[in-house]
């Protein structure tokens, strides 16, 4: 220890200090990041890569390059990860019809089977976020109100109270997410497709994006109850002003002209 | 005339209840003038009916809501029946509301019956106001009412505010911090305020508490007096009406009071409380569980105050954030701004009325409306203002037009910034344009009759459409408006040659008075000497 102690001013402590720094934060690197594509089944795997590059050159290459490293048309896919291809292909946001502000989703124009390929392809590039299994975005007995409160913090600035969608500068947009798949939710949540911030386990671990994903199914899925009626887009008094506007003054305005319309008749004396 | 005399007579048992309560009240006085009162029959006369039976509704529906809302901001756990917000810290105010929709029996309805009722109180009262505006029925002696009228669309605002605000939602606590920043940019004495109004930092505790009172009591009271005066002048000045046969500035043609206005008033009530309680029984209104409880770390998109505060939620949006640093301290003239613009607003259409009766210089009385085609200017300044009004409604509401149609929210900030400038004076001269048009109409029906659709040959072979000449009564109710002619200053030199002295205000008001009255702003109606010599000359024209 005296050695230790004795030699910490030496010239070259600093030095030794950084490399073992840096061994360290790679060795724990070495030892806890993602396998990426390591330890999958070999031949399936490098045969999917096969099919997902082939698919990859016909369908996304002209913007993306021949090799992902992206162009002017569109951005490097090295290190985006399966998660990213299997939430925009798996959408329809790509391919993408045009450039513009924001690719809107559309049409799934690629079967699951070869979306998956496509991102088997993509995630070989470099390592990312990968396709969440069933397991990840089931929110089963998740916390709804943990879920609800998770959202109004992280994403009503954006997708409104409860997901309808909300503007964003120059024609960009947070889209509605009702009817969105809770696979596409968390993977959304996962690698920040777009405009969106990235919420990666670090920040928002699992169990959170379940709770949020079993909040937006309660209040915005398919089976949602509108308690007050009509949910008239769920947008807040810009729809209920013009509902209040033009159902209930023009209904008044209508009675109102009925009523006047019938007056008494004089007597017939 | 009977020979029984008053003492040994058994009058009915009404009778006596009358008598006695005349003896105390001197009811029989009171039904005598007022009972025959005679109201014109027009759609657009019952706008104010609209309102005045909204308020009730709002007022009985409110008293329901009060028996269970808890005005308070002490911190409670939610248990109740909502799943999405089981567990979840929240006011005593939130709490409540939510109880009273989800637990209470009719709570939901009764609320969305408050809320719904409020929201066409106010478009009810605005376009109460446009039918005065547009029909001069704004003009001496009814000014006054005018400005009750005003006043109590004002105070809706406002009331609306406070209890919009109520729930302690994450919504309407948008509104509320909204509020403060509006209090804070204010300059000198803005901190005072907004710590005077909140009872320290926002939120506080205190808010809650201060708007139910404001709402519930304060705000209603004021304006259930304005409403009482505003009645009691229409009685006094009794009702305007449309020109028409014999229908003249000292009297009223229609119908009594009692028993046709009674009964067609009191049916018209339930008819209005029918339609909003349908709206309410079907669509959903402000629903407070959708937006969880106010939390001043949490904000979401779409955050809107209700549509009759949207226009200073536009003014607020559109601005340019600008601000001036000086001194260690910040101007921020990209709020203060638009809320100094946000009552001028409104007070351009409030002291429009003076404003033309000092340039028509008219102080007699008018119980006869005016098509607003024949006025012109004033019917082009009214189209000009509810313009500039929806255009700023547009900016309060620029997020929901960029994403439902496809825009970008800066393009339509920018054409909001533009248009609230160039939009009304558009909307003006084309609403001039629009009114001459149909005043050029009026004379060519005059004075040629209306034109038939059938075309008559003639022996030589040339076509004529037949035109059927109009009714009497109908040719009346066309011409019976009076024309002003325009101000004059005369010559600039007085008799001796010397130049006469003319304030900027006198020349100012003569070219108003131009512009409301010259060769430009109106089109001469047809005298009954040109009807004369048109149908004298027995061919066609």
């Amino acid at each position: 220890m005296k050695k230790l102690s004795a030699r910490r001013r030496h010239p070259l402590a600093a030095v030794v200090v950084l490399l073992l720094a840096l061994a360290a934060t790679g060795g724990l690197y070495a030892a806890f990041a993602p396998a990426g594509t390591a330890q999958a089944d070999e031949t399936s795997q490098s045969l999917a890569i096969d099919e997902g590059k082939k698919l990859y050159s016909v369908g996304c290459a002209s913007c993306h390059g021949t090799g992902g490293q992206g162009t002017s048309d569109g951005p490097s896919l090295v290190g985006v990860g399966s998660a990213a291809v299997d939430f925009q292909v798996g959408t329809g946001r790509m391919p993408a019809q045009q450039p513009g502000a924001q690719v809107p989703k559309k049409k799934v124009i690629y079967s699951q089977a070869e979306i998956d390929q496509l991102a088997a392809y993509v995630a070989s590039l470099g390592a990312g976020p990968i396709t969440p299994t069933e397991k990840q975005y089931d929110s089963a007995g998740a916390d709804i109100a943990k879920g609800g409160d998770l959202f109004r913090t992280n994403c009503a600035q954006c997708h409104n109270f409860t997901g309808e969608g909300g503007a964003l500068t120059n024609g960009k947009f947070a889209p509605s997410l009702e009817g969105v798949d809770a696979k596409h939710i968390y993977e959304a949540m996962q690698v920040g497709p777009q405009n969106m911030p990235s919420f990666p386990d670090t920040t928002m671990p699992e169990k959170n994006k379940q709770d949020i994903i079993a909040y937006i199914k309660t209040v915005n899925g398919d089976n949602s109850a509108s308690q007050g009626g009509l949910k008239l887009g769920g947008l807040g008094p810009v729809s209920e002003g013009l509902f209040g506007w033009i159902f209930g003054l023009g209904a008044l305005v209508a009675v109102a002209i009925w009523v006047a319309a019938h007056t008494a008749k004089a007597k017939k004396s | 005339m009977s020979t029984v005399t008053d003492s040994q007579r058994k009058a009915p048992a009404g009778e006596r209840v009358a008598d006695w309560a005349d003896g105390r009240l001197g009811i029989y006085g009171l039904a005598k003038t007022n009972m025959r009162k005679i109201f014109p029959d027009h759609w657009s006369f019952m706008l104010g009916e609209i309102c005045l039976y909204s308020f009730i509704i709002i007022i009985l529906t409110g008293v329901y809501l009060t028996l269970f809302f808890h005005p308070s901001m002490n911190e409670v756990v939610y248990h109740g029946p909502y799943a999405p917000l089981q567990g979840v810290r929240m006011s005593e105010a939130y709490a409540s509301t939510m109880n009273i929709s989800f637990e209470i029996r009719g709570g939901l309805l009764i609320r969305q019956i408050h809320h719904w009722a409020a929201l066409i109180f106010i478009a009810g009262m605005l376009v109460h106001m446009m039918r005065v505006f547009f029909t001069g029925a704004f003009r001496k002696p009814r000014e006054v009412n005018w400005l009750f009228g005003f006043l109590l669309f004002m105070l809706g605002l406002f009331t609306g505010f406070t209890g919009y605000s109520l729930p302690d939602d994450l919504l309407s606590g948008t509104g509320v911090r909204f509020m403060e920043g509006v209090l804070l940019s204010v300059p000198v004495v803005g901190s005072y305020m907004a710590m005077f109004l909140y009872g320290g930092e926002f939120p506080g505790g205190d808010f809650v508490a201060r708007f139910y009172s404001i709402h519930v009591l304060l705000l209603p009271g004021i304006m259930l007096g304005l409403l009482v005066a505003h009645l009691i002048l229409v009685f006094y000045h009794k009702h305007t009406q449309f020109a028409g046969p014999g229908r003249t500035n000292k009297n009223v043609v229609g119908m009594p009071l009692l028993p046709v206005y009674m009964a067609k008033a009191g049916g018209f009530f339930f008819l209005v409380f029918g339609v909003i309680a349908v709206m309410a029984a079907v669509a959903s209104i402000n629903p407070i569980w959708a937006m969880g409880p106010y939390r001043p770390d949490q904000v979401s998109t779409g955050a809107q105050p209700d549509w009759y505060m949207g226009f200073s939620e536009g003014l607020v949006r559109i601005m340019p954030g600008w601000e001036i640093n000086a001194w260690g301290h910040t101007l921020v003239l990209g709020v203060f701004i638009p809320i100094v613009i946000f009552p001028l607003v409104l007070v351009a259409i409030a002291v429009y009325p003076f404003i033309e009766a000092w340039v028509t210089g008219d102080k007699r009385e008018h119980h006869i409306l005016d098509r607003p085609r024949n006025v012109p200017t004033r019917t082009g300044v009214g189209v000009a203002w509810i313009t500039l009004y929806l255009i700023l409604l547009v900016g309060g509401g620029n997020d929901l037009w960029a994403t439902h149609f496809h825009l970008s929210i800066n393009a339509i900030t920018w054409f909001v910034r533009i248009f609230m400038f160039v939009g009304p004076v558009l909307a003006f001269i084309f609403t001039k344009r629009w009114c001459l048009g149909l005043q050029r109409r009026d004379r060519e029906k005059v004075l040629h009759g209306r034109e038939s659709g059938v075309i008559k040959r003639l022996p030589h072979g040339e076509f004529v459409e037949i035109h059927q000449p109009l009714k009497p009564a109908e040719m009346h109710t066309l011409t019976a408006h009076e024309q002003y002619k325009p101000l004059e200053i005369g010559p600039s030199v007085d008799e001796n040659g010397v130049e006469r002295k003319v304030s900027p205000l006198q020349k100012l008001k003569a070219k108003l008075s131009k512009g409301y009255y010259g060769g430009e702003s109106q089109i001469e109606k047809p005298t009954a000497q040109e009807h004369e010599e048109i149908t004298s000359g027995h061919g066609h024209h």
